[in-house]
């Protein structure tokens, strides 16, 4: 098979200072966004704040109490779990699901706008559909298991079904962006290439192998990093379905953030706390970033 | 020669059902929340049926009559179409910068704006309510536009860098032989080629804006509160209205809906080599 993905390389990019002047919009409009608010949490973190008034330097005594904290610990393993799971899940499936989609014709349409719809509904109704949809008495999904499977299944009782039912509404929730994204990556991939893969005879499992996966390299490297985020992030649509329960049994992260923040208004833990995690996923973020974009090159 | 031109490969003789399939899966919770919208309250707790049995528009007449749900529905409408534009507007030479220069902090900086996306919003709540009170942004349209501009630019900046990097840098040195200045380049050639990610970018940036709760809810009060801020007041005395929630929740689908209706050609066309 003609090898024809040559990569634009990156250092035949040019040498231009000048570029700054383009990225300029972007770095202000985010540093108003974005900076700012991250100096008053670090002064948070440093700080025990009785009222706006009223506060003490403490040091890094808040990330100490907080990188020490048992439950901390066990909330960063399941959410670090739950992550992993999810882009096993999601990213596979999407890109399955985008080589599967329809590419000419009105059904080009309707396909689309039907993948895109579970992503436009506002979290907190997902969340609220969910817990409904997989009740075992009144919700099609959750009846449709026990009566149709077979499978006694109960997610406010059985930690295991909590789990389940948070996954599997992360899957239906988010796959379509993976989908969405390689779809429009594979649209992107000029046609010669599969000219000439067709003369070559390539078989179509050859010609994913190796036109569309490589040429959707950067397009997944966007998806997974996204989905990686967004998913050890996740706050309001477990918080719905399950408020963390039963048990700890889905209490993530996020969950135990905005407990300490909102809920106890300990705003130098929850300070402290959200720097710590913000670094997990810068992180975590970097090796993966590193790792998908350097690989192939 | 018209198999060849097929686009984007050759089909799998299963690929259809599989999509179908993926697709009927897909919309079952979306159909039980449209069931739930026209069903009686007592009807959607009371026993499983997969079929109404009573079929109700009350919950419908009730958003449309009552100014605090159609009025915040057209909040959103608004600042979600402002910040799908302003992220878009500031993030395109961004990217076009990122995917063909080298300069100075360039790696560093492409970093530091994808980590704006990794903040958790919980503790991010208080600084922003402050900041937006002082500059007088606080209950405005352009307000959360700009907040959401947050993780939206960086979205935006990142995609479009992705599919900008995947197109050959012959042709703007072609373009510039021809004589092209770099904005006409770029407006005239560029802009047509990269309508896929366009598309997808408009797309998520909405999406994005008209979803999130928890910064809307927090800076605004009543002239700009978005719609996902009036669904979490549905619970009364009598409990939580099903109904009217499911009502809303069906409705909040129909704006994105219409977006992406308009940018599907975007989408599905991609760009074709050799325009040049």
């Amino acid at each position: 098979m003609t090898e024809v993905q040559e990569e634009p390389r990156a250092d035949l990019k040019r040498k231009s200072n000048r570029a700054w002047l383009l990225v300029l919009p972007v770095v202000v409009s985010v540093a108003f966004t974005a900076v700012i608010p991250l100096m008053t949490v670090v002064n948070f973190s440093v700080q025990d704040v009785f009222s706006p008034s009223d506060r003490i330097f403490v040091g890094l005594e808040w990330f100490r109490s907080i990188s020490r904290d048992p439950e901390v610990r066990s909330a960063f393993v399941r959410t670090l779990l739950f992550s992993a799971q999810v882009l096993l899940l999601e990213i596979p499936l999407g890109v399955a699901i985008a080589v599967c989609m329809p590419r000419r014709g009105v059904w080009v349409s309707v396909a689309l706008v039907l993948v895109a719809l579970p992503l436009l509904i506002p979290w907190n109704v997902v969340g609220t559909i969910w817990q409904i949809f997989a009740r075992g008495d009144i919700g099609l999904g959750g009846w449709a298991i026990n009566n149709v499977l077979g499978v006694n299944f109960n997610y406010t009782l059985d930690s295991t079904d909590a789990w389940v039912t948070v996954l599997l509404m992360d899957v239906w929730h988010w796959t379509p962006l993976v989908v969405l994204l390689a779809y429009a990556g594979l649209r992107s991939i000029p046609e010669p290439y599969f000219r000439a893969a067709q003369i070559d005879g390539a078989s179509a499992w050859a010609t994913f192998r190796h036109i569309q996966l490589p040429r959707l390299r950067g397009v997944l490297t966007i998806a997974i990093l996204l989905r990686f985020m967004d998913s050890f992030m996740i706050y309001t649509e477990p918080f719905v379905v399950t408020g963390g329960g039963p048990g700890n049994a889905t209490s993530f992260l996020s969950i135990l953030l905005s407990k300490i923040a909102v809920g106890q208004f300990d705003l130098g833990p929850a300070g402290a706390f959200s720097l710590l995690y913000f670094l997990i996923v810068q992180i975590l973020c970097y090796v993966f970033f590193t790792v998908l974009t350097r690989s192939g090159r | 020669m018209a198999a060849l031109s097929r686009g984007a490969g050759r089909r799998l003789p299963w690929a259809r059902t599989v999509f179908w399939l993926y697709v009927a899966t897909l919309m079952l919770p979306v159909l039980w929340m449209f069931l739930m919208s026209i069903r009686p309250n007592e009807d959607i707790l009371g026993s499983f049926s997969l079929i109404p049995q009573r079929v109700t528009f009350d919950n419908y007449a009730t958003f449309f009559s009552d100014s605090s749900w159609y009025s915040s529905y057209l909040n959103s409408i608004v600042y979600t179409s402002m910040n799908a534009v302003m992220s878009l507007v500031v993030a395109l030479p961004a990217a076009y910068a990122f995917s063909r220069f080298r300069f100075a902090g360039d790696k560093h900086l492409f970093f530091w704006l994808l980590t704006n996306r990794m903040a958790p919003p919980a503790v991010f709540l208080l600084p922003f309510f402050q900041i937006y009170q002082s500059v007088g942004l606080f209950d405005t349209h352009l307000g959360v536009a700009i907040a959401h501009m947050l993780f939206n630019v960086p979205l935006a900046v990142w995609i479009l860098e992705g599919f900008m990097s995947g197109i050959p840098r012959e042709i703007d040195e072609t373009a510039a032989i021809d004589g092209y200045s770099l904005p006409r380049f770029f407006i005239r050639i560029f802009l047509p080629m990269i309508r896929s990610a366009i598309g997808v970018t408009l797309f998520f940036c909405f999406m994005f804006s008209w979803v999130e709760l928890l910064i809307a809810r927090t800076i605004t009060s009543v002239n700009a509160k978005p719609i996902a801020a009036t669904m979490t007041r549905t619970v009364s005395a009598a409990g939580v209205d099903w109904g009217l929630l499911a009502t809303a929740g069906v409705l909040t689908i129909v704006p994105g809906a219409i977006v992406i209706w308009f940018v599907r050609n975007y989408i599905a066309k991609g760009f074709t080599m050799g325009r040049v």
